[in-house]
This record gives C-alpha cells, structure tokens and sequence, in this order.
C-alpha cells in the first residue's frame, strides 16, 4: 500500500509539471481563440535563454528580469508580425500559424545560444525525504508549490486588476470587449507575455529536472492530453488535467505494465495520457471544465 | 485571352459535368501528363528521381489523403504519419507471409488496412469537434508507433525494428532502376489523385463538404453524419497507407518506424496548408513546395560564405517557420487560390475588365 501511495504521490507530482506547460495554452486560448503550439517552444526559448544568461555570470534575479523582458519583447514581435495579419483568419489557419512559429522560435533559440544540453541549478536537492513512510521528491513538492503560487497570482490578477479584468473580457466576447473600448491588440501582447512568463517558470522547472535541451519542446506532447482533458478554457481544468493525468500514468506504467507480465508497459506513457483523455472525451466533449459549446444551424 | 471559354458551349449534360469542363485545362492537364511519363523519365537524372521527384509524388499523395479528411470533411488530423505507417508495414507483412503476393495487391491490402486503423480512430470524431478531436488523433499517432517498436511481429522480429522492403516485381518485371520506381509510383499516384478529383465532385465529395461547412446543417437536411465522417477517415487513411507503402517500397528500401514521426505528420498538414485546404492541386503544389524549399535553402546557404553548420540548420528552421507564416498572412487560401487568382487574370489578359 505504501508502493501505492509512493506512485500515487510520485504521479500527482510529476502531473503538476505537466499543468505548468498547460497553462500557457489556456491563457493563450482562452484570450485569442489561438491554440498557440509554440508553448513548448516558448519554454525551450526562456529556459535557454536564461541558462545561457546565467553562465555568463549574471545574477539569478537578474537574468530572469532579462528572460522575463526577452519573453515580452517575443510577445510584443508575435502580436506585431504574425497574429496581426491573421485576424479573423479560421481557428486551424491560426494554429498552422504557430506551428510555424514553433520552428521559427526553436530555430532562433538554438541559433543564439546554441545546441548543448545546459544544466540549471536552482538550488534544491532532488533527495527525497520521508513522510509517513511514504518517499516524496522533494523538488517535485518544490515545483507542486511553485504552481501553486504561480495559479495563486494569476487568480488574483484576472480578478483584481484591471489588466487581468479586460483579459476576461476579452475571453468572454471579443467584440463586445472592443466595442466597451478594450484594445484588442494590447491585451493579446499581454496574454503572450503572461504565456512567456508561465512557460519560463515551466522551463526553469522542467529544465532543473532533466536539463535544458531540445527535449524540453516535447513538454508541449505532454501537456496537450492535459490540456483536453481539462477543457481548452479552464486554468482549474489545467491543473486537475495535470493530476489526472500524472496520476494515472505512473499507475498505468506501473500496476498495468507488470500485471500483464508482458513488459507492455515500458513506453507507454507516449500515448496512454491521450488514450485516457480521449475515453474522458467520449463523456464529456468538452473536457472536464471546457465551456459547453452551443451550436445553432 | 489566354484562357478564356468563350465559345465552349456545354450543349449536353455530359459535357456539363465534365471533368476538365474547359479546353484548356483539358489540354493542360494531358500536356501535364505527357511531360510527366513520357519526357520526365529520360531528361532528368537518378538525383532527381531520388531526392525529389518519388518523395514528391508519394508525399502528395499523402497530402491528398490529409486533405480529404481535413480540407474537404474538415476533421483536423494530426495522426497521418500514423496511418502512414501502418500502410507500410502492412504492406511489408503481407508481403513476408503471403507466398506469392502480387505487390500491388499487397499496397491496395496495405491501404485497407489503414482504412481499418484509421476508422477505429474516426470514431471518436462522432462525438469530439475541432482541436479536441485533432489532439485525439495525436493518440494514433503514438499508439502506432508505440505499438510497431514495441511487438517485433511487425517488423518481422528485427532487433531495431527496421523492415527491408521485398524487391518490388509486377508480372516478371522488378523495379529497381529509379526510373522505373519514379514511373510506379507516378502512375499510382496519378490513378489515385483521378479518384479523388472524382469522389470530391460527386455526391460523396458534396456530403463531405456539407459535414464539413457545418456537421449540425448537414444532419439536418438528412446526411447521415456517421457514414460520411467515418467513409472520409477511411478514404483518407486508405491514401495515406498506399503512400507509407510506397515510402517504404519506391522511396526508401527500408524503414522503420521512426520515418514516420509526428513532425512527418506536420510536414504533410503543412503541404495542405501551403497548397491549399481542400483542393486536389493544392496537395500537389503544397508537397511540391515543401519537398523543394529545404533543397532550395540548403543551395542558397552554400552561396552564403562563413555560415558554421549547425547555424545553418538552425536557420533552415527559422527561414522555414518564417515562411509558413508569411504564406498564411500573405494567402490563407495556400497555392491553388494563386493559381485560381492567376486564371481569373489570363482570362480577361490583356485587358483590364
């Protein structure tokens, strides 16, 4: 029972770091209609960018000031270049877009910094440390409260400022929010710039865990079963997705792969995540908190 | 002027519903055919047959699988690769255990059975819309794959997984020079791209379309939604398993699985995309420009000296997402709504109106 909980436990964790990822998909399409592929890519850019900073010994705080503005500069380029000349363009001409703009971001990040594996070290030691006999990794409980606080403070920024406000808005009805007079183009600068920001604290945590490389855009694979499961709109369907779907990953990996004595298992969590959030589909649509969609003919 | 149906008078139905309805596409479209069997083959050399023209030929007809799913019933897919590969390994089993197989009966197995795959994957299509519905084909995608390294029956037990494709005879004959593979595979391209200008412009092609433009109008006016969602995942991945045959008989010799990777799927949505969604040409000229703008960037970085290699990849990757952005700002519609643009233009040349 012990093993369970250990996975159980391992799983929710690990679940979190895929939230992470998720979440900048949600803000994302959530503002603008976009289903922005280039998550993933975003996170490889700032954790690479920040890695690279570092080793050129810049201060900690400064070099995430330095990524954090690079992120938004990206934001203030995509809006400028590509979003801008796409508007009103079908939902799957706006998701080619940023396909393009995966490999455009990928390309860039690894033409200014290069191609070497980075490591980062954020100062916590991945032993884990004992608690009612269960083995609990203590960077993956850094990283679980890490998310926390960073749900926490967008929470209270939608609800509490005027920026995050008019973002709501914006999600709500686009034309509505125009037509109070919101700017349209402002609001998606800052929705990217809240993505890049998210995708740093994602790349910080991701690369501290399995370093900072090319790899790291895959994080984008893991989150998209999350972000189905969860509902395209939810940040709180973001974070349950990530449980969800971290927990029963390990399981699977584990109780299936050994009961059926085939080493099925090994391997599977490359589709088990989308296998699961596709039979939560077949019950609800639209994801476990996506807005239900109402269609008229 | 130029291309003007002045004159052309559709005097029978017949005639009407033609496929070429005017001349000059007729007369095109035979002048096509002709360079591409008859003059092609003995003016280009092996490079070309190699490198370019059989990846062309096979990845649109991939292309035209995806853009059946996709451009004419509007069901995103992202599992094309998928389905690719099990075209061919389908292929190289039927092959392996079937004494005596001929080998085009073997691609057109090889493509039933991707139309198996590929309807068992539709299915959840009935109930999931949009970008869910494209993340649940990403589900195929891993699947398969996982599913080829993991079980070596598939791969006839070779401790990598890779399958050497059976030497490809037909009636006696065995295509091994690149000339007679380039022709192979043009003429099944060309057999295939004929059906499906055909099934796109009959009733089978307007239900799609109709289930595509809005799924609930088209269950109203009493198309059933099932059949012609699930008939496109079939027709689609039955396309995309003759083209993974193919890939692994006319292209490449031996494959294995990870030739057919998610970013083999992309490139194939953006051969769509870039061509334009829902077109025959538009596959086409949508692989043409894909298959040819890595060659294109590779020579034209040569011409710039002092670029260390690994920038340069590096920059194919930025030149190629930069591309594909300007295409869908500068044209969304893709290539054939130029071409369409462009015979607007011959038709009234040289005159302004």
């Amino acid at each position: 029972m012990t093993f369970f909980f250990e996975v159980l436990i391992g799983g929710l964790l690990a679940g979190v770091m895929y939230s992470l990822v998720a979440l900048g998909f949600v803000l994302i399409y959530k503002a603008s209609g976009v289903f922005n592929f280039a998550q993933g890519a975003m996170v490889f850019f700032a954790a690479l960018t920040f890695v690279s900073i570092v080793e050129r010994g810049v201060n900690f705080w400064l070099a995430i000031a330095i990524t954090l503005a690079a992120m938004v500069v990206l934001a203030f380029a995509i809006e400028r270049i590509v979003l801008r000349f796409l508007v009103n363009q079908p939902q799957i001409t706006l998701f080619m877009a940023t396909i393009g703009l995966a490999y455009f971001i990928e390309g860039l990040a690894q033409g200014l910094w290069g191609a070497q594996v980075h490591a980062i070290e954020l100062g916590i030691q991945d032993v884990p440390f004992k608690l009612a006999g269960i083995n609990i990794s203590q960077f993956d409980l850094f990283a679980s409260g890490t998310a926390a606080v960073l749900v926490a403070v967008l929470a209270l920024f939608f609800s509490y400022t005027r920026t995050g406000r008019a973002l709501r808005a914006v999600a709500d009805d686009h034309q509505a929010a125009l037509s109070i007079g919101i700017p349209l183009e402002r609001i998606w600068v800052i929705v990217w710039a809240v993505a890049g920001f998210v995708a740093l604290v994602a790349g910080l945590l991701w690369g501290a865990r399995t370093g900072v490389q090319f790899a790291l855009t895959f994080t984008a694979l893991k989150a998209l079963p999350v972000l189905i499961l969860g509902g395209f709109e939810s940040i709180p369907g973001a974070i349950v997705g990530g449980l969800i779907i971290g927990a029963s990953e390990k399981l699977a990996e584990v109780y299936i792969g050994s009961s059926l004595g085939l080493n099925i298992g090994t391997g599977i969590e490359n589709w088990f995540p989308y296998a699961l959030a596709m039979v939560f589909l077949l019950i609800r649509p639209e994801g476990l908190f996506g807005e239900k969609r109402i269609e008229r003919v | 002027m130029i291309y003007r149906e002045a004159g052309q008078l559709k005097t029978t139905y017949a005639k009407d519903q033609a496929i070429f309805p005017i001349r000059q596409d007729r007369y095109a479209m035979a002048a096509i055919l002709v360079i591409a069997f008859f003059i092609v083959p003995f003016s280009v050399s092996d490079y070309w047959f190699n490198a370019i023209l059989i990846p062309f030929l096979i990845l649109a007809l991939a292309a035209l699988g995806l853009n059946i799913l996709t451009g004419y019933t509007g069901q995103l897919s992202l599992g094309t690769a998928g389905f690719m590969a099990v075209g061919a390994f389908a292929a190289f089993n039927f092959m392996l255990r079937v004494p005596g197989m001929p080998l085009l009966v073997a691609f057109i197995l090889a493509g039933l059975t991707a139309a198996l795959v590929g309807i068992a994957f539709g299915l959840p299509s009935l109930r999931i819309k949009g970008f869910y519905l494209a993340v649940a084909t990403l589900a195929a995608q891993f699947f398969i794959e996982w599913v080829l390294i993991k079980f070596g029956w598939f791969s006839n037990y070779n401790s990598s997984g890779v399958i050497t494709a059976q030497p490809m005879i037909i009636l006696g004959y065995e295509f091994i020079t690149p000339r007679s593979k380039y022709l192979l595979t043009l003429a099944i391209v060309a057999v295939m791209a004929l059906a499906a200008k055909n099934m796109a412009r009959s009733e089978t092609g307007r239900v799609w379309m109709a289930v595509r433009d809005m799924d609930i109008a088209a269950e109203v006016i009493g198309i059933n939604i099932l059949k012609a969602k699930l008939l496109a995942f079939a027709v689609s991945s039955f396309y995309c398993g003759v083209a993974g045959a193919l890939w692994a008989y006319a292209y490449l010799g031996s494959v294995e699985p990870s030739a057919f990777t998610l970013d083999r799927s992309f490139q194939i949505l953006f051969m769509i995309i870039i061509g334009g969604v829902g077109t025959v040409l538009g596959s086409f000229l949508g692989a043409a420009f894909i298959v040819l703008l890595p060659i294109l960037l590779n020579v034209g970085a040569h011409y710039i000296p002092g670029v260390p290699r690994d920038l340069l990849s590096n920059l194919e990757l930025i030149v190629f997402g930069g591309l594909i952005i300007f295409f869908l700002a500068v044209e969304p519609h893709g290539l054939a709504r130029l071409w369409q643009i462009g015979k607007e233009k011959l038709r009234l040349w040289p005159f302004p109106h």
